[in-house]
């Protein structure tokens, strides 16, 4: 069996007196897609925090690509390949959309202690951002200024960032937030075209998204893991349908 | 159409090269053309006046590059004229009066005083940025203040300008207010050059969203560090050029309320902007000199007048400028 790139072990979190991971164990194998699903407050930004490094974990450890990263720093994760998209979109307002990719890229290509040369020029950064634009559709775009693009292309944006990080994990925190209808269907779109490219922990809560797309579900309820398999045995568990699925699948 | 679009951006960049260009070029020709008008009457006055412009639009320039691109409000960047300016006097009252030695001196001292400082404000955010260097600010104001050797609270005479390996180039005013304008253009283009560098991107990447910064990879606190240690250096170049015009060091220079006039000049002239420190610095010290000669009582109106373009001058007197400029276009 291969090994996975991502394996949770026992991790727990308090905040105060509440327990808001509990006992979390999860891992994701390559290539594929684990969406991590549960009603609001179940704790699975928290858990996406911990996993991208913003949130220290108080019990348990976290091994990535077979390395325990439980206590790398955010910046030091990130370039190890765990990239991340966040819930409330978390961008450069005042710089182009190019720009907030070819970042991206910059950080994972040569040195940044660099204090020469216009950044912006730099053709060995722009190619592979716009590579990374023209999978989520924003090509056209590039020269806008990120914080005049609408909703749903800023969500599309935050996905081309973590794409040319060239992530060996994608950490995506609800990229379908607040989109529209046809927003959506592109995004889902986006995201099937990327499966299997890049493994990913997919939170969402879009159930026909979640159940079109992952490979397996696990099911968050106050911070517990209370079920997880293949989508259709996860559809068919009584208890996840009396938790959470019975008043999302109507 | 894929032609269309690029000669579109080409046009862009064109019209946005001449318009990022044209104040600067302006600016510096007229600091280049001042001794020539200066000729016909009140050479040395004018001379130094502008001089001194141009010395403190060093240091105004090394804390927009805090301000403007890093959101680091630092509110003791006076220390390091202080400190440049004191490695000039010391040096010299020890008879080491060669800007060789003591020019570097100056940077050093400068730049380490910021990495020391910087790796603790660095860790504080905000208001406890701004208090934390008003702290190392006033401390190394009262170093200097106790320091009874070189003159403690009375400052000390530097009484011989500095020499450039052996030649006296500092000691003619007109050589020393090209020498002065040389040392900004030069820490101008330099800021100029940092910004747009891949370092600037990731400095000014952190200013508008660290959170972001960081989880693409980026550990944010070392390009402010050396960022910051830069700003640092350019202040000191600034306190190396004050004690050669002014031939005396004090303590004052590194006062709080020095700190707060570079501020002022910062914020008058326009965050961010670089043309916009050298502008403030330019207004802020020619209305000193202006309204000090009106009134011994001339705090009253400067206090007013920064009020009024607190709050209705916002993005300082270059973003009045680019207003007036949208209005006249429609």
């Amino acid at each position: 069996m291969a090994e996975a790139v991502l394996r949770i072990q026992n991790l727990t979190k308090n905040f105060g007196g509440l327990r808001v991971t509990d006992d979390v164990t999860l891992d994701v194998m390559p290539g594929e897609l684990h969406a991590v699903i549960g009603p609001n407050g179940a704790g699975k930004t928290t858990l996406i925090n911990q996993i991208s490094g913003l949130l220290a974990p108080d019990a348990g450890t976290i091994l990535f690509a077979g390395e325990d990263v439980t206590n790398v720093p955010v910046a030091a994760r990130a370039q190890r390949g765990l990239a991340r998209s966040f819930q409330i979109t978390s961008i450069l307002p005042r710089f182009s959309v190019l720009e907030n990719v070819a970042l991206a890229v910059q950080a994972r290509r040569g040195t940044s202690f660099r204090f020469f040369g216009h950044a912006a020029d730099e053709e060995v950064l722009n190619a592979p951002a716009m590579a990374a634009l023209a999978q989520v559709g924003l090509a056209e775009r590039a020269d806008a200024l990120a914080g005049e693009l609408s909703h749903g292309e800023k969500r599309a944006l935050e996905l081309a960032i973590a794409l040319a990080m060239e992530p060996k994990l994608l950490l995506l925190d609800e990229p379908m937030a607040g989109t529209g209808h046809d927003e959506t269907e592109r995004l889902v779109a986006v995201l099937h075209s990327l499966k299997g490219r890049f493994p990913m922990v997919l939170v969402e809560h879009d159930m026909t998204a979640v159940f079109a797309l992952a490979d397996r579900i696990s099911v968050l309820i106050y911070g517990r893991i209370l079920a997880s398999g293949p989508p259709a045995q996860v559809r068919a568990d009584p208890q996840v349908v009396t938790a959470y699925l019975g008043e999302e699948m109507e | 159409m894929a032609e269309a679009a690029l000669s579109a951006t080409e046009t862009k960049t064109r019209r946005s090269l001449f318009a990022g260009n044209a104040l600067p070029i302006a600016i510096f020709l007229l600091f280049a053309l001042v001794p020539l008008f200066a000729a016909f009457r009140a050479e040395a006055y004018v001379l130094s006046l502008v001089t001194r412009v141009m010395i403190f639009a060093i240091a105004a320039l090394a804390l927009d590059l805090l301000i403007g691109y890093g959101a680091l409000v630092s509110f003791g960047h006076a220390a390091f004229i202080g400190l440049g300016a004191y490695a000039v006097g010391i040096l010299a009252s020890h008879g080491i009066n060669d800007a060789l030695i003591s020019l570097p001196a100056a940077l050093a001292l400068s730049g380490l005083f910021a990495l020391a400082t910087g790796i603790v404000c660095l860790r504080t955010k905000g208001v406890y940025f701004i208090m934390i260097t008003l702290a190392f600010g006033q401390m190394a104001y009262f170093t200097a203040s106790s320091l009874a050797p070189y003159g403690g609270d009375d400052g000390l005479t530097v009484r011989m300008r500095s020499t450039f390996a052996g030649l006296p180039v500092f000691a003619n005013d007109r050589a020393l207010y090209y020498i002065c304008l040389i040392a900004l253009l030069g820490a101008y283009l330099l800021c100029r050059t940092l910004v747009a560098s891949r370092f600037g991107r990731v400095y000014r990447g952190a200013r508008d969203n660290p959170l972001r910064m960081g989880t693409i990879g980026f550990d944010v606190y070392r390009f402010q560090l050396v960022a910051y240690v830069i700003a640092g250096m350019l202040g000191g170049l600034s306190g190396f050029l004050l004690a050669n015009a002014a031939e005396f060091v004090s303590p004052a220079y590194m006062s709080w309320q020095r700190s707060g006039e570079l501020l002022i000049m910062v914020i008058f002239g326009g965050i961010g902007t670089l043309n916009g420190a050298i502008i403030g610095a330019a207004a802020f010290l020619l209305a000193e000199e202006w309204l000090s000669g009106i009134t011994e009582h001339w705090k009253v109106i400067f206090g007013p007048l920064l009020v009024v373009v607190a709050l209705f001058a916002r993005g300082g007197l270059i973003g009045v400028a680019e207003r007036l400029r949208r209005m006249v276009r429609g």
